[in-house]
């Protein structure tokens, strides 16, 4: 009824104040918005690349030769061919790191989450609270009495503090696998229960095998930290060839600052690897960081 | 709470609850073990750190709260470092969130080309924030940066940015806004989440658009707006890495030139791993915690005001 009214009332208004007409208007707005800011944000983007590609000579020119002429690769080999600085060495250190804290952390929050999913004890609220306090708890107050325990027990410049903690559980991880294992139905673990499936069992037949979307999320969000962590190897890796890809890359950065082009080239192939591994598993990326919201509500 | 949970325990367990009971403490075993010796022990070390001087070689002395008082009134840097700090969460946070609900509020508009715009703006926000720091200080390049070459096109001569004290702390504020796709991703969540009948409802009652976004989208949304505001504080407060790639590199100092980015946590680290000052640099990290509590707990009292729970109206 409404909706009729509606229309035969758009009849009688000017065009330019009709429906139509204003969402054409909006769609205008919206998409020219989209479209500029969208430039704004890859631009950084193109310029880093644009400058890897260049001679030196037509890095440090204004006004600046937009396509590079002609388009060289030297960059790239000389940062992955300076012996002071070996890259690949780096990677392969924050490869170590990823295997090493995102097996771990899978294992230990499966395991802890399917306690809070479906295991009823008393304490048990008072432990999902310190759960959910985790997440706000700052950083700063951990780091020196970490560092000196670390210290104490001849960890510096190893890759154990940075592992080792991955395997007591993430609060972040925890939070977001008990919240899938809470919408799995109860029958699929009571028949093995029955059969005499002990939890690892369960876990690892039903639970483990069901959750590979939620273990995806972690997965991914899990491997651009590592990647991109900065403070924590900063404190505990002090020589060369302990440093990960984001060390490697400021210790660069600090050194040969003039030569702009082999510090871009250095920088766009250290993002490279997290890129492709962002467009395969989009998906998981952008749902996990979604979810990270739930935690608010 | 507490009084049922005891009658509880008192009661007489079954053998299946107790069993129960010890299966679930062994599976949340490995958090509650990394509670006590990454969270709990820490904090207590650190917090009785606070009161000794400690220079890792000799052993702790304890000076009672001398560390405290040298830090708030005879130490100029920590002050210092604390309103570098403050200055740049102050804008940063507001610009950083405004930035993100505009890209969620322009993608939640959008209806062709969505994943097109939402992979760009998300872009950057999977970058290190060495390589946003290494680029952006490319980009700010006084003499052959983009940003500095479109202000020559207008006829201003840029800022020296990184080098000159005055720019240094705008220039690592001006890369922020740029790294809001995560942010932008929950809201874009959020505002999926808002149920159409809101809109429709109003729509029909002849509310306009601006109207529209003060009466249902923002106080549906708040309690996001809420949980995003409160994590980029925590976050802003403790800024550490973009400073200290762009002043090491191009001012040559931590927290330079001329102390112009020496961010708290900047100092903190100088204090325990240059100055080799333990016992300082505990008392300093909890000094920014007790800040860090006092800025969430105002955040956490204004939200009453307005911060929206569906289900408390309900009820």
């Amino acid at each position: 009824m409404a909706l009729k009214a509606k229309a035969s009332l758009a009849i009688s208004i000017p065009f330019y104040e009709s429906r139509r007409f204003q969402k054409i208007v909006k769609n205008i707005i919206v998409y020219f918005l989209l479209v500029v800011l969208s430039f704004l944000f890859v631009f950084p983007f193109f310029w880093m690349l644009d400058s890897a590609l260049k001679p030196n000579a037509q890095i440090f020119l204004w006004p600046p030769k937009w396509i590079p002429d002609p388009i060289q690769w030297q960059n790239f080999v000389e940062a992955f061919s300076n012996p002071q600085l070996p890259f690949l060495t780096f990677i392969k250190n924050t490869m170590i790191l990823e295997v090493g804290i995102i097996s771990g952390r899978l294992l230990s929050c499966v395991l802890v989450a399917y306690g809070f999913a479906r295991l009823r004890a008393p304490g048990k609220n008072f432990w999902f609270g310190v759960l959910l306090a985790t997440f706000m708890l700052p950083g700063a107050v951990l780091l020196i009495p970490k560092y000196i325990l670390f210290n104490k027990l001849g960890w510096v410049n190893t890759f154990l503090p940075l592992i080792v903690p991955a395997w007591f559980g993430e609060s972040y991880g925890i939070f977001l696998i008990r919240q899938f294992f809470l919408t799995l139905p109860r029958e699929l673990e009571e028949a093995a229960i029955v059969d005499g499936a002990n939890t690892f069992d369960i876990l690892r037949h039903i639970f483990i095998p069901l959750s590979t979307p939620v273990l995806a999320v972690i997965t991914v969000l899990s491997f651009k930290d590592i990647w991109n962590d900065f403070f924590t190897p900063l404190l505990y890796l002090n020589s060369m060839p302990k440093y990960t890809a984001s060390i490697g890359l400021a210790f660069f950065n600090g050194q040969f600052t003039v030569n702009m082009g082999v510090l871009m080239a250095a920088s766009f192939a250290l993002m490279l690897p997290l890129v492709i591994v962002f467009f395969i598993a989009q998906r998981a990326f952008v749902e996990g960081i979604s979810l990270t919201g739930l935690a608010g509500r | 709470m507490s009084a049922i949970t005891v009658a509880q325990m008192k009661k007489p367990r079954s053998k299946v609850a107790r069993r129960e009971t010890i299966l679930f403490y062994t599976c949340i075993a490995p958090f509650i073990l990394g509670i006590l010796f990454f969270d709990v022990i820490p904090m207590g070390a650190s917090f009785a750190l606070s009161f000794t001087e400690w220079k890792i070689l000799t052993p702790p002395t304890f000076v009672g709260l001398q560390n405290y008082i040298t830090a708030l009134s005879q130490d100029p840097k920590v002050l210092h470092s604390l309103e570098i700090t403050l200055k740049f969460s102050i804008v940063q946070v507001p610009l950083r969130l405004a930035t993100a609900l505009l890209l969620a509020i322009l993608l939640n508009e959008a209806t062709r080309g969505v994943n097109f715009f939402r992979t760009a703006f998300y872009l950057p926000a999977i970058v290190s924030s060495v390589a946003i720091a290494v680029l952006w200080q490319w980009i700010l390049n006084p003499a052959y940066g983009p940003v500095n070459g479109l202000l020559r096109l207008v006829g201003i001569e840029g800022p020296q940015w990184f080098t000159d004290p005055k720019w240094a702390l705008w220039g690592l504020v001006m890369m922020a806004p740029w790294g809001a796709g995560g942010e932008m991703l929950i809201f874009l969540a959020g505002l999926k989440s808002i149920d159409k009948q809101y809109y429709e409802a109003a729509e029909l009652d002849g509310a306009g658009r601006i109207a529209r976004f003060f009466k249902i989208t923002f106080p549906m949304l708040s309690p996001i707006i809420f949980f995003n505001l409160v994590m980029s504080i925590i976050g802003s407060l403790q800024t550490f890495d973009s400073a200290y790639v762009i002043s090491t590199s191009r001012a040559g100092t931590l927290g330079g030139p001329s102390n112009s980015t020496l961010f708290y946590m900047l100092y903190l680290y100088n204090r325990a791993f240059a100055g080799q000052m333990m016992g300082y640099a505990s008392a300093l990290a909890w000094i920014l915690f007790a800040i860090i509590m006092v800025i969430i707990l105002l955040v956490l009292r204004s939200s009453q005001l307005w911060v929206f729970y569906e289900a408390e109206r309900k009820s």
